[in-house]
């Protein structure tokens, strides 16, 4: 596998809505290339005709009949946001 | 004492649910302080509620297994007007507004929750120093670290603070803890126990579980947790049994496998002793132990540390700041809003966590780690079914090593996850598995633990096996702390 580099991590960390200090880029980068350098050793194991696992049991699609039942009041679902207006979340602008 | 006997005396009104709940409450004073296993303890409320429930059976209200026994729970299992934190800043006011399945079916029995048990933030960690409200000590040794990510249960089982105590497993986190804090911790098989309002980590490996003080408490606490719910389209739709029927004094004639895998040179060699020497006591009484082969579980670590970051990674996205938990107030714009609050939020783990898990299902590296771990999940699955085929149960170390010291792991991220090598597979495959205490070291006193292995759905093995070593071995220590 190809070593990890910081611009590797500064990427990831964009995808991830993650911001680092150039020391905490530092650290990452060095700590993710050993990780990932490691699980890598799965690239030699021979899965041409393997399955890729989706559930560990057996397990079929649940399906319930569409009966409205009664669903968390406004109120409480707003409980936890750090900023409410109008009975909605409120965000900063969005850019 | 066990709940089983606090149980009994509560029928024969020996003694007064006020009576228990004051008892522990005193040990909580007196050694949380050195523990911290608790990230909150429900002072009030656990005498309130004692003498509810001794109002209730003065009504002559049902006593049941667990009714007025003080439990603790882990702070990523959500109970209702209670904070739970996942021991995580960006959660640090979170206030559930809904009580987890397993919380309503521990209310149903009137339990008294003693308060939410501290634990490695968003239950990521082998040692419960990744905590935010601070690291959990070894009753055994309180230099010394008490597992993860389940620390907070563990140690609070162990050292008194309470009865028994409800964990979640992902990657071994009941049982690795329960092993260093020599209690029994129990994974039942993926899909037993529902994980609605479990904060989630890795949805296809979580699982939740109890720590007790020994194996009938554990299958009564399966009793009242285990059960199919609406609520979690992965909870399997069967029947309960009577686990505490499985707790039966015979294994004659139990296959068991020895997985020379889980037997390899990263375990210590005293931790080989006394598992071997626990497998030797269950040959004489009768069950046939043989050493086997898994050959792609020496994949497992690399598997899991590709699948469990992934599906973290997508699970805590939703930690960005604008339905609940913490957010940064000075950003201007969303998306800044999102990096702040997510940055602040987040420990290192965690962090290093949804990197890697980023990392691997992002455009060009999906196949190469995210699928290609789920077909080397598919082998790992294979060889435990192949080893079911002839064996009731498989037995191996819980953990390679008893408790290290605080500190000792944390700046080596791969060292601290090779903790886990040993549970790592169950989860992979979904299997019910449990740790129970065998010896203390001869070198530092710190409890081992072996781990019993059962295929899908068959706790009735795991349990029978773990009864018999459990009165065979017949562990009987207390921690220092004492």
């Amino acid at each position: 596998m190809r070593k990890i580099e910081r611009k590797d991590i500064e990427h990831i960390a964009k995808l991830a809505e993650l911001d680092f200090s150039d020391g905490e880029l530092e650290k990452f980068t060095v700590q993710l290339d050993r990780i990932l350098d490691h699980v890598a050793r799965i690239s030699k194991v021979d899965t041409e005709k393997i399955l890729p696992t989706s559930h560990v049991i057996e397990i079929k699609n649940v399906f319930r009949d569409d009966i409205v039942k009664k669903s968390i009041p406004k109120e409480d679902a707003l409980k936890n946001a750090p900023e409410v207006s109008d009975g909605g979340f409120k965000v900063p602008k969005i850019d | 004492m066990t709940a089983h006997e606090l149980h009994n005396m509560l029928v024969k009104k020996e003694i007064s649910c006020a009576d228990i709940a004051e008892s522990v409450l005193s040990r909580i004073n007196r050694v949380e302080s050195k523990t911290n296993s608790y990230i909150r303890v429900e002072k009030e409320k656990m005498m309130e509620e004692a003498a509810a429930v001794d109002e209730y059976i003065g009504r002559g209200g049902r006593i049941g297994d667990f009714t007025g026994i003080p439990i603790a729970v882990k702070d990523n299992i959500c109970t209702k007007d209670i904070i739970t934190t996942c021991a995580s800043r960006i959660l640090k006011n979170y206030i559930p507004i809904y009580d987890a399945t397993v919380i309503k079916k521990l209310k149903e029995q009137r339990y008294i929750l003693t308060g939410k048990a501290n634990m490695d933030e968003f239950a990521m960690g082998s040692s419960n120093e990744n905590s935010y409200f601070g690291n959990v000590s070894n009753p055994w040794d309180t230099e010394r670290v008490p597992g993860g990510s389940s620390g907070g249960p563990a140690a609070s089982a162990a050292a008194g603070e309470a009865v028994c105590s409800i964990g979640s497993d992902t990657g071994g986190s009941i049982r690795q803890p329960a092993s260093l804090c020599g209690v029994v911790g129990f994974k039942p098989t993926y899909g037993a126990v529902s994980r609605y309002g479990l904060i989630a980590f890795a949805s296809s490996l979580d699982q939740i579980g109890p720590l007790t003080r020994d194996v009938e408490d554990c299958a009564g606490l399966l009793n009242v947790i285990c059960g199919h719910d609406e609520n979690d389209s992965t909870s399997i739709n069967r029947k309960n049994p009577d686990f505490k029927s499985f707790l039966k004094d015979d294994v004659r004639n139990m296959r068991i496998g020895v997985p020379a895998e889980l037997m390899v040179k990263e375990i210590d060699a005293e931790v080989k002793s006394t598992v071997n020497a626990a497998l030797l006591k269950l040959e004489e009484l009768g069950a046939k132990v043989e050493e086997i082969s898994l050959p792609n579980l020496k994949y497992a670590l690399s598997v899991y540390y590709i699948i469990a970051p992934s599906e973290a990674s997508s699970n805590l996205s939703r930690f960005d700041g604008v339905r609940y938990g913490h957010r940064n107030k000075e950003a201007k714009t969303l998306r800044e809003m999102y990096k702040k609050s997510r940055s602040e939020g987040f420990g290192d783990e965690v962090k290093r966590r949804i990197m890697i898990g980023t990392y691997c299902l992002s455009a060009g590296y999906y196949d190469a780690y995210y699928e290609k771990a789920q077909k080397v999940r598919t082998l790992i699955i294979d060889d435990f079914r192949k080893a079911f085929k002839k064996y009731d149960v498989l037995i191996s170390p819980t953990s390679p090593t008893t408790a290290f010291k605080a500190g000792e792991k944390l700046d080596d991220p791969l060292t601290m996850y090779l903790s886990d090598i040993c549970t790592i597979p169950v989860n992979l495959a979904g299997l019910p598995a449990v740790s129970i205490p065998v010896g203390l070291s001869p070198e530092g006193s710190l409890p081992i633990g072996l781990q019993v292995i059962g295929d899908i759905l068959r706790e009735d093995n795991v349990l029978k096996a773990a009864y018999n070593i459990e009165r065979a071995v017949g562990f009987d220590k207390k921690p220092n702390i004492l």
